[in-house]
């Protein structure tokens, strides 16, 4: 009797296990042909200091107005690489929208996680800088995935008290063991980014200083600059304390572990300046990978229509120049430099928008060169993690 | 010959139904916690060990739904061992430590501290788990900083030669206790500690103090009723709180992104699989080996006699 009860019951587990829930295909729903009333919440994932309501410092919130003009409450959920926010999106039915970068944006549409914009519904699209308008990071045949919000580098962060009277220009204080100004060794006192797009840092440094690897686009690698660009990694790793993935870490690790030297955000440094720390920046000589982030909406969206709300929003000169004054970034309405108050007159250029074109802008490695090549002539993303992976395990 | 007033109530009808249908009873009490342990927890874990036959096309990194050995062959890279293996031993080493610990402290509330110390001692065991599992990992950041407390005090004594040395001790070394193994280490002792006093003190307040003074009776040392009295009967509560502290460590991985030098365990690298390549096979093969390591060390406790008490 009990062996009956038992199989009846374990069969009837399987039976519902089996009937388990089969991926739901969308059908390619038609583009919205206008917004409707908010629905009263919009979630976003987003970088960390991308969307602030003031609770950091009152004077840069670009939130609460939303809130109160259109009734959509925002909720941020933080992310720290572009991979975290890929995963976050993939199958979600909880977020709105993304501000993705160019490693993650292609990953994110191919994937089916975002999904095509009317940017007929957005009015303000046409106050969007030009070079962003169709960049191949977020418009594939034409058909735009989200607006561009903005854009920023990937800066040399420093320690003004180490390095003294002679800040440094190169990105070698990182890759290669050497004797600081202040007369100890730069091994332990560096920092890495830990997402494996940092690859493409180290291939930069190598385009510049070992010419003949022939590297012309960091984020395609063949075999060769490949392997050379993880040697140079695996070198780095002798040097490195520990690999910083979340902002706020390392902004801890600056003040209160004496790092030297680091590939950094201009947010951190700024941050860390406000709080009176000896923390500088600098675009070094061999130039900066940088990244263009796009806010992108879900293809499952709970909330559509605050979401092109906040779509239209972020495109706000006042937006665009807030945020870009509080993370160092550029914005991508050339319009939000000008009279911005947190910006300054400088504030464009400070953070870099005459460098625009020099930036190499993050993309995903795909094996067919980003379409520029055949299948296998490139190395593709997902060895980059296995490989990076190893490298910050010591292999 | 029934009528509607003489039939009994329906309670007492299905309560007979059931009387004569024990099978019945018995799967109608099963139900629910069968088909949440072998549909939801099983079922999980099976869906699991199917994702890692399927394999990444190694031109596209496209998720290829054909049933292959390929992911396993590719788990076993030098890279995935040296996790593995890093894992294991910082597993092996938290537990140990956390029993050297746990046991003295254990040992004093069971046997020689009054109902109110006890009591208090309890409370103030159990106090660190009622604030948030985050907030103690930043503090301890903060405590192990090289700008932190622990070595200003250092400092104070005229003690960082010691430190000095820990620090440049290969592979649990680093530039300061918080970016370091070590520091790692400490920490992980340190959030487990109560997992592990617990159950030894339970198991402890369970040997009658009749057995020891018959014991001291015929003539034993304290040492020797430790070894041969005391110490068998405290093992399965030893076991108990080491199978927390290894199996919390083995799938960590929220620790070792805060505290240490970034080498990355098993709980990282399968969160890099999964949430950053996309590589779902990878990562479900990966997750097969704590699973693997859990089965073996509870077989292993099983033999200690664990689970004897139960």
């Amino acid at each position: 009797m009990k062996s009956r009860a038992v199989l009846l019951l374990t069969a009837l587990a399987v039976f519902l296990t089996a009937c388990g829930s089969g991926t739901s295909d969308d059908d390619g729903s038609e583009l919205p042909t206008e917004v409707g009333e908010g629905e009263g919440s919009v979630v976003i994932v987003a970088w960390a200091g991308y969307i602030e309501r003031g609770e950091t410092d009152p004077a840069f919130d670009w939130v609460t107005e939303f809130e109160a003009e259109t009734g959509c409450m925002v909720e941020v959920k933080t992310a720290g690489t572009s991979d975290e926010m890929v995963a976050l999106m993939t199958g979600s039915t909880e977020y709105d929208l993304v501000t993705a970068s160019g490693d993650a944006s292609l990953r994110l549409i191919a994937g089916g996680s975002v999904q095509e914009i009317n940017i007929d519904l957005i009015p303000s699209w046409d106050t969007i800088d030009e070079r962003l308008q169709d960049a191949e990071w977020h418009t594939i045949e034409g058909k735009h995935y989200g607006t561009p919000y903005v854009s920023g580098f990937n800066v040399l962060g420093f320690n003004t008290e180490v390095f003294g009277d002679s800040p440094p220009d190169s990105w070698s204080v990182v890759f290669e063991e050497t004797t600081l100004p202040d007369g100890q060794s730069n091994a332990g006192r560096v920092q890495a980014y830990d997402g494996p797009i940092y690859i493409a840092d180290a291939a930069l440094y190598l385009s510049a200083t070992q010419p003949d690897l022939g590297i012309e686009d960091p984020y395609q690698l063949n075999e060769d600059q490949y392997q050379a660009a993880l040697n140079l990694l695996r070198g780095q790793r002798e040097l490195v304390g520990r690999y910083w993935h979340d902002a706020f870490i390392q902004i801890d690790d600056f003040t209160n572990e004496g790092v030297a030297a680091s590939s950094t955000w201009p947010f951190m440094t700024n941050v860390l300046q406000f709080a009176g720390e000896p923390i500088d920046k600098v675009v070094p000589v061999e130039g900066a990978t940088g990244w263009a982030d796009t806010t992108m909406m879900n293809s499952n969206a709970p909330h559509p229509n605050c979401a092109y709300m906040w779509m239209e929003h972020s495109l706000d000169p006042k937006v665009q120049g807030d945020v870009s004054a509080w993370f160092g970034t550029v914005p991508s309405v050339p319009a939000a430099c000008e009279g911005n108050e947190l910006l300054g007159p400088d504030g464009c250029a400070n953070n870099g928008s005459e460098q625009f074109d020099e930036i190499l802008f993050w993309k995903t490695p795909t094996d067919d060169c980003n379409g520029t090549a055949a299948t296998g002539s490139c190395v593709p993303y997902y060895r980059w993690v296995t490989d990076y992976l190893a490298v910050i395990g010591g292999r | 010959m029934t009528d509607s007033a003489s039939r009994p109530p329906a309670l007492h009808r299905a309560a007979t139904y059931l009387h004569k249908r024990p099978w019945l009873r018995l799967t109608l009490l099963l139900a629910l916690p069968v088909i949440w342990l072998v549909g939801v927890y099983g079922g999980s874990l099976m869906s699991l060990l199917v994702q890692s036959f399927f394999r990444l096309n190694p031109f596209s990194g496209v998720l290829e739904r054909v049933i292959s050995l390929d992911t396993w062959n590719t788990l076993f890279t030098s890279a995935n061992n040296a996790v593995i293996v890093r894992t294991i031993a910082m597993a092996a080493a938290v537990t140990i430590a956390s029993v050297i610990i746990a046991f003295p402290l254990a040992y004093y509330m069971a046997r020689y501290a009054t109902p109110r110390v006890k009591a208090l001692l309890v409370l103030a065991v159990l106090l660190p788990l009622w604030s948030s599992y985050l907030v103690r990992v930043y503090s301890w950041k903060l405590i192990l900083a090289a700008e932190g407390i622990i070595n200003w005090f250092v400092g104070r004594l005229g003690m960082q030669g010691v430190l000095e040395a820990f620090l440049n001790a290969p592979v649990v070394g680093g530039p300061s206790l918080s970016i370091s193994l070590f520091g790692q280490f400490v920490v992980f002792v340190y959030i487990w500690l109560p997992y592990m006093i617990l159950p030894i003190h339970a198991s402890l307040e369970r040997v009658p103090r009749s057995l020891l003074e018959a014991s001291a009776d015929l003539g034993a040392q304290s040492a020797f009723t430790f070894r041969k009295v005391t110490w068998p009967m405290a093992i399965p509560g030893v076991v108990a709180g080491s199978i927390f502290t290894f199996s919390l460590t083995l799938g960590d991985f929220i620790i070792p992104t805060i505290i240490g030098d970034s080498s990355p365990f098993i709980g990282l690298a399968i969160y890099s699989y999964q949430g950053v390549a996309g590589n779902l096979p990878l990562a479900a093969a990966m997750s097969f080996i704590p699973i693997a390591v859990m089965a073996i060390y509870l077989t292993v406790a099983r033999r200690f006699g664990a689970f004897e008490a139960l």
